[in-house]
């Protein structure tokens, strides 16, 4: 009963914060992070504050977002899981007959005051369901659970697919995957799962690809197909950074992004301003800033009661995980350009408030644990 | 055993969850020690190499704008042309007090009110430091040289010269054409980003939107050596802009400019169209208002005055009035009644000057009080006699008469290639339960019998149903353009041509009906002293329709009802009668009697088109 960790604790859930629901080494590493992005953002934006100050008014939001999130009990997370993922699939459906296409796509609902993304929804609905699933089962799970979880992943995956949004369907479908490999899937299956993944690649370029997505892959793999678009924003962005050395050009200085070589910088592209105004350095403290984060989410996994809790907060962590790989791999030249935003990082509002939104799930996981000891 | 297997084991999952906890946070690390790997390649081992590309990285890609395909009438008149102007830029990052130096400018040129200072200002927060923003645009050669000889004292400021959309016509045909004007963010959100790089404007109303797809055409871009202040040095690659296509109409802008002319000082609409392939040969809305000032940012006082005009200019009444049809639909009607056996040629009604549904009620009124005494189909159509067509409606009843005047086109769209079209009001039963919830009242089908009560119709509708009579029957979707293409080579646009026939009826009831209308305009009918003397045959209907209520034996009497309340004249007409080449509607609001107010003008137009065409042959 002595023992430091305990007491630690102990102290701890007499904190405001804890009664709050926060968690506190998660906000701080939040506020760090996000202060961070708003410096980069406002040379990104060419000084532009009124920029800044749109995306800190976001942020606010979005804090909100996470703080009531907090307050929800996993156990109420839990009964939700159902009806939400029932919803944001039909939504997604929705979108499919009742869609407002924007840029090409149809991804939003016009809901008169504002435009709805069921998508978002879908980014919290789907490790809700899959976490609720599991937590009344055996883990690890059965052949029969399998089938099921994979029929729960595929749908919402193909409807955003077909939106089309590529980026967002493969975030989801991988959020899907974390879930199964935490749940304690064996190893056997997840390879059979790769080799399935990778042979599926052939049949997916041939029939389900749009003919701009094939132009994208094809673009990665050789930029100067399209000087103008995708390829030069690779190639600009790749110089960008590799011109930014160990210190960087200083912040407001890097000449790439400031001449307008750099597209899309202060949303995608955010990574590269960084890259060249601060250098390695400024790169490695952003990496070392969203590794704390996912560090405390799979900690708080780790330290959750139930199956639920601790599959929920694995497959936020992992999700976000999953995020910042693909966004700064496309910047830097190893992935395909997606279209993903940096998370907590770009400018753009939805993403931003959906993200927080898990976030304030995973600290209610961890804010509401019973106070018995085991 | 089988027992034990439904309890969870929760220590043995806890732990298996641990261990998969584990392998993820290696890969993790993993992972995001592969990209600061990638990035460390790129920073550290091959800095000196990206160091040297990005001094080098002189080489800037400049997007080039297609320019916008013009829009020709069907003789080949400009409608929308491109001009250069020249337009006063700033670019506020090399500019210190900004506040100072638009002072100065403006005292170098008085033409830049405050407001224009004002609304630059409000551009400015939304643009970005480094990007010119338009201080004034549309700047004459004096200005020029005004603002050129102080040129040295501002740096920032500048002089540019940009394509911009002119109307030459201006009010005349803005409520056809329609305008372009600068992006906004709505707009951004929906457009192909990419090729709307380099790209000012885009159609905000009317063809200029309805084409935008066609009109706007290919971005292209130029590859550009610049020096270190980022001077351009030469031009290394270029790819040339796809220009948009042109756009051919049907409208003739000299029949357009004579609707317009006779519209001025009124308000209302003038529709011409062929009735045998329903092109619109003209589309006056009045009144209109010049787009010009739209296309280079329109002021918020001269806005905000369009938009409080009691006239309503900015609104399209073509497309969006709702009227009430009023007589002009006794044709069709009639047609109908003919069809159904309701009444034959030879029916005769004695009018008295108005109609009861039952003797003591309420009378309908004739718009000749003593009645016309016996009246056929024909001469019901030649005088607009109003008892015979109540009588007739109440025998149709709303079920037929809605289900027939749709096959005419009412309270549908007409196809028009425009967009902004509304449907107006074909009422029935169904309709009227769903909005009021009340039942149809057979004293609604009297007054649905002279094209008043809940039926409403645009003007378009209206003369697309007078040319379904030219035509002995058919209807044509409406169509503005026919083609479009580059250098003159013209392109049919696929747009829907077919024809639909309206419901199905005895030649011989189409020739009574057609020559109770040509009566109209030639044999001592309602519109006989408006066409009196023409030297071209014709046939027409005028239509009456009132705004004001009027109590029960109260005289309308046009002196005394407010200028807004006074009646709306309508006239359709077509000619020649024989094998009719042109169809009109007017629609005057608020004139007064149809074939006193519309009729001459629905003459003038008929007239001008037909000697048009004689002297084009």
């Amino acid at each position: 009963m002595n023992n430091p960790q305990q007491t630690y604790t102990h102290k701890a859930r007499h904190s405001i914060m804890w009664r709050l629901h926060l968690d506190t080494p998660l906000i701080i590493g939040l506020l760090v992070l996000l202060g961070y992005g708003l410096i980069v953002l406002y040379s990104a934006g060419s000084e532009n504050f009124a920029l800044v100050e749109r995306q800190i008014i976001r942020l606010g939001l979005a804090f909100g977002v996470m703080i009531f999130m907090a307050q929800i009990p996993p156990r109420i997370l839990a009964a939700w899981a159902l009806p939400l993922y029932v919803i944001s699939v039909l939504l997604l459906v929705g979108v499919m007959f009742f869609g407002v296409t924007g840029k090409g796509a149809q991804r939003w609902l016009d809901l008169g005051l504002f435009r709805f993304q069921p998508s978002e929804l879908v980014k919290l609905a789907l490790p809700m369901m899959l976490a609720w699933y599991l937590n009344e089962r055996h883990l690890p799970p059965t052949n029969k659970d399998l089938f099921i979880i994979a029929l729960l992943i595929i749908v919402p995956t193909y409807l955003i697919f077909k939106q089309p949004d590529l980026g967002t369907s493969l975030l989801i479908a991988a959020s899907g995957v974390f879930v199964l490999i935490l749940a304690g899937i064996s190893w056997k299956i997840v390879t059979w799962l790769a080799i399935a993944g990778a042979s599926f690649a052939p049949i997916a370029w041939n029939f389900l690809l749009r003919d701009y997505q094939r132009d994208r892959i094809n673009i990665f793999l050789n930029p100067e197909l399209d000087p103008l678009g995708k390829g030069y924003h690779i190639i600009q962005s790749k110089i960008a950074i590799g011109s930014g050395g160990y210190y960087g050009k200083g912040w407001l200085n890097g000449t790439q992004s400031q001449l307008e070589f750099l597209p899309e910088r202060h949303t995608d592209f955010i990574f590269s301003v960084l890259g060249e105004e601060l250098g390695f350095f400024g790169v490695f403290i952003l990496l070392l800033m969203y590794g704390f984060i996912i560090g405390r989410g799979l900690f708080i996994g780790v330290q959750a009661q139930d199956t639920f809790g601790r599959l929920l907060a694995g497959a936020i962590t992992l999700t976000f995980f999953v995020y910042l790989f693909v966004n700064i791999g496309m910047v830097i030249g190893l992935l395909p350009v997606v279209g993903l935003p940096l998370p907590l990082f770009s400018y753009g509002g939805t993403a931003m408030v959906t993200m927080m939104a898990s976030m304030g799930m995973l600290m209610s996981i961890h804010t509401h644990r019973r106070l018995h000891s085991t | 055993m089988a027992k034990r297997q439904t309890i969870k084991n929760h220590i043995q999952e806890t732990n298996l969850y641990r261990s998969r906890s584990l392998v993820v946070s290696l890969i993790i690390i993993f992972m995001l020690f592969i990209l600061l790997a990638r990035v460390g390649y790129l920073q550290v081992l091959m800095y000196q190499d990206y160091r040297t590309l990005s001094n080098q990285n002189r080489i800037k890609i400049v997007p080039l704008p297609p320019n916008r395909g013009l829009i020709y009438d069907r003789n080949n008149v400009i409608l929308a042309e491109n001009r250069s102007v020249f337009s006063l830029e700033i670019i506020p990052e090399r500019v210190k007090n900004i506040d100072l130096v638009l002072e100065d400018i403006q005292q170098v040129l008085t033409k830049i009110t405050d407001d224009h200072i004002d609304d630059f200002k409000q551009r400015l927060k939304s643009s970005r430091r480094f990007e010119q923003v338009t201080l004034f645009s549309g700047l004459d050669d004096i200005d020029k040289a005004l603002i050129a000889v102080n040129l040295h004292k501002y740096p920032g400021v500048s002089i540019e010269a940009r394509i911009q959309r002119y109307y030459p016509f201006g009010e005349t045909m803005v409520h056809m054409l329609g305008y372009v004007g600068r992006i906004n963010d709505r707009e951004l959100a929906t457009i192909d980003s990419d090729n709307y790089r380099a790209t000012r404007h885009i159609g905000k109303v009317g063809l200029e939107k309805f084409y935008e797809d066609q009109l706007h055409g290919k971005i292209g871009y130029q590859e550009i050596e610049t020096d270190v202040r980022g001077r351009v040095l030469r031009v290394l690659k270029r790819k040339d802009p796809v220009p948009g296509k042109d756009l051919y109409l049907n409208i003739d802008s000299r029949l357009q400019l004579e609707a317009s002319r006779l519209m001025s000082n009124k308000r209302g609409v003038i529709v011409a169209t062929d009735p045998n392939n329903g092109h619109v040969l003209a589309l006056v809305s009045a009144p209109g208002y010049d787009p010009n000032p739209f296309v280079s940012g329109i002021s918020t006082t001269a806005y905000n005055k369009l938009l409080a005009s009691p006239d309503r200019p900015l609104f399209n009444r073509a497309l969006r009035g709702q009227y009430a049809p009023a007589s002009t639909v006794k044709p069709m009607l009639g047609l109908l009644g003919l069809e159904k056996g309701i009444v034959s040629a030879s029916t005769r009604i004695w009018d008295i000057g108005y109609f009861q549904l039952k003797e003591g009620e309420r009378r309908y009124r004739d718009w000749r009080p003593e009645g016309h005494g016996w009246v056929t189909m024909k001469t019901a159509i030649r005088d607009s006699c109003d008892t015979y067509f109540y009588e007739m409606a109440l025998n149709l009843g709303i079920d037929n008469i809605s289900k027939g005047m749709e096959t005419f086109g009412f309270g549908d769209y007409t196809g028009i290639d425009m967009g902004e079209e509304v449907p107006a009001l074909m009422p029935n039963r169904g309709w009227k339960q769903a909005t009021e919830n009340m039942p149809w009242f057979p004293g609604e089908t009297v007054i649905i019998g002279i094209g008043q009560g809940y039926w409403t119709a645009t003007p378009l509708q209206i003369v697309n149903a007078t040319a379904a009579i030219a035509n002995d029957g058919y209807i044509y979707p409406l169509s503005i353009a026919y083609a479009m293409g580059n250098d003159g080579v013209k392109e049919a646009l696929s747009i829907d041509t077919l024809k639909h026939p309206v419901f199905n009826f005895k030649p011989e009831n189409m020739q009574l009906i057609q020559d109770g209308m040509r009566s109209v305009n030639q044999f001592r009918g309602s519109a006989f002293g408006a066409f009196k003397g023409a030297n071209f045959t014709s046939a027409g209907k005028s239509g009456t329709a009132q705004l004001a209520t009027i109590a029960q034996d109260e005289e309308y009497d046009e002196e005394k009802v407010a200028e807004r309340l006074r009646d709306n004249a309508l006239f359709v007409a077509y000619a020649p009668f024989e094998k009719p080449q042109i169809t009109v509607a007017v629609i005057a609001e608020n004139l007064g009697g149809g074939s006193r107010h519309a009729a001459p003008l629905a003459r003038q137009i008929l007239e001008y088109y037909l000697e048009l065409n004689d002297k084009d042959e």
